[in-house]
C-alpha cells in the first residue's frame, strides 16, 4: 500500500521536476515545480513528517511560488520564452552530469546496507512534541540564528527591489 | 513498508535533474527554480535517514534548509527584479559585471 503512494508520488514528482527543467516558458517551469512540491510533500507524510509535510505547503507551495509567480508577472517574461535549452558549448556540463547521475545511482545500489535495518519509529505517538522539544532544547542557537537570517534577508529584499528615486 | 534506498534513489534523481536545470539553463529565473529541486531533494535525503534510525535531527535539518530557502528566494528574486530593472536581462550570460 505504502509502496503503490510513494511510487506514484515519486513517478509524479519526477515528471513534473523534468517538466521544470524542459518547458521553454517560466511559467510552465513555475506550475510544474509546484506541482512537483505538492508530490514532495506527499511524500513528506509517507515518511512520517506530517509537521514537515504542512510547512513545505505553507512555505514552498504558499509563499515562494507565489513569490515566483509575482516576479514573473512583474517582469516581462515574453522575451525569455524563447530561449534555447541546450547552447552547443556545454557539453563538459552535460557530461558532467551524466557522470554525477551514474555515480551516485550507482553508489546507492551499491550499499545494500540500507535494507537490512526495519526503520525505527520515531517517539511512539506523539511526534510533533517531541520534535519541537528537542528542536527549542538542543537546537535553540540555530533556530534564532535562522530567525535573524530571516529577517535579514528581509530587509535585504525590501533595498534591493525598492525604486531607485527615493 | 517503502525501503530506505527508494527515498535515497529519488533524491538522486531529483538532484541530477535539478543539476542539469542549473548547469544547462540560460534563464536566471529556471536557475532558481531548479536551485529549489536541489535543496528538496536534499530534504527527502535528511527525512528518509531520520525516519531510519529515528532520530528527529533529520527533521530539525530540514526545518532549517526550508527557512534558508526562503531567505534566499527572497534574496534572489530582489536581486533578479534589480537585474531586470537595471540591465532588462534574464539570460545568466549577460551578467559579466563581476567578471574580472
Amino acid at each position: 500500500m505504502d509502496q503503490g503512494f510513494f511510487l506514484l508520488f515519486a513517478s509524479v514528482s519526477v515528471i513534473a521536476a523534468l517538466m521544470v527543467v524542459v518547458a521553454r516558458n517560466p511559467v510552465h517551469s513555475a506550475l510544474a515545480l509546484m506541482a512537483c512540491f505538492l508530490q514532495i510533500s506527499a511524500i513528506f507524510v509517507l515518511l512520517g513528517a506530517p509537521f514537515l509535510a504542512v510547512i513545505q505547503l505553507f512555505v514552498y507551495v504558499g509563499a515562494i511560488m507565489v513569490l515566483f509567480l509575482f516576479v514573473i508577472m512583474m517582469i516581462d517574461v515574453r522575451e525569455a520564452v524563447l530561449q534555447r535549452f541546450l547552447p552547443g558549448g556545454n557539453l563538459s556540463a552535460l557530461v558532467l552530469l551524466v557522470l554525477l547521475g551514474l555515480e551516485m545511482v550507482a553508489l546507492v545500489l551499491r550499499s545494500g546496507r540500507f535494507a537490512v535495518t526495519e526503520p525505527v519509529a520515531p517517539g511512539g505517538g506523539d511526534e510533533i512534541r517531541q520534535l519541537s522539544t528537542t528542536l527549542f532544547a538542543d537546537y535553540l542557537l540555530p533556530f534564532e540564528v535562522a530567525s535573524v537570517i530571516l529577517l535579514a534577508a528581509l530587509i535585504g529584499a525590501i533595498v534591493l527591489a525598492r525604486k531607485e528615486s527615493g | 513498508m517503502v525501503p530506505l534506498w527508494w527515498y535515497i534513489l529519488l533524491g538522486v534523481v531529483l538532484f541530477v535533474i535539478g543539476a542539469a536545470g542549473v548547469l544547462l539553463r540560460r534563464n536566471i529565473l529556471v536557475v532558481l527554480m531548479s536551485l529549489e529541486l536541489l535543496l528538496n531533494s536534499v530534504n527527502i535525503n535528511f527525512l528518509a535517514f531520520g525516519r531510519q534510525y529515528g532520530d528527529f535531527r533529520g527533521q530539525i535539518f530540514a526545518i532549517f534548509v526550508i527557512a534558508i530557502t526562503a531567505a534566499e528566494v527572497a534574496v534572489a528574486l530582489g536581486i533578479l527584479v534589480a537585474l531586470v530593472r537595471n540591465k532588462s536581462t534574464l539570460k545568466v550570460d549577460d551578467v559579466t559585471m563581476m567578471k574580472g
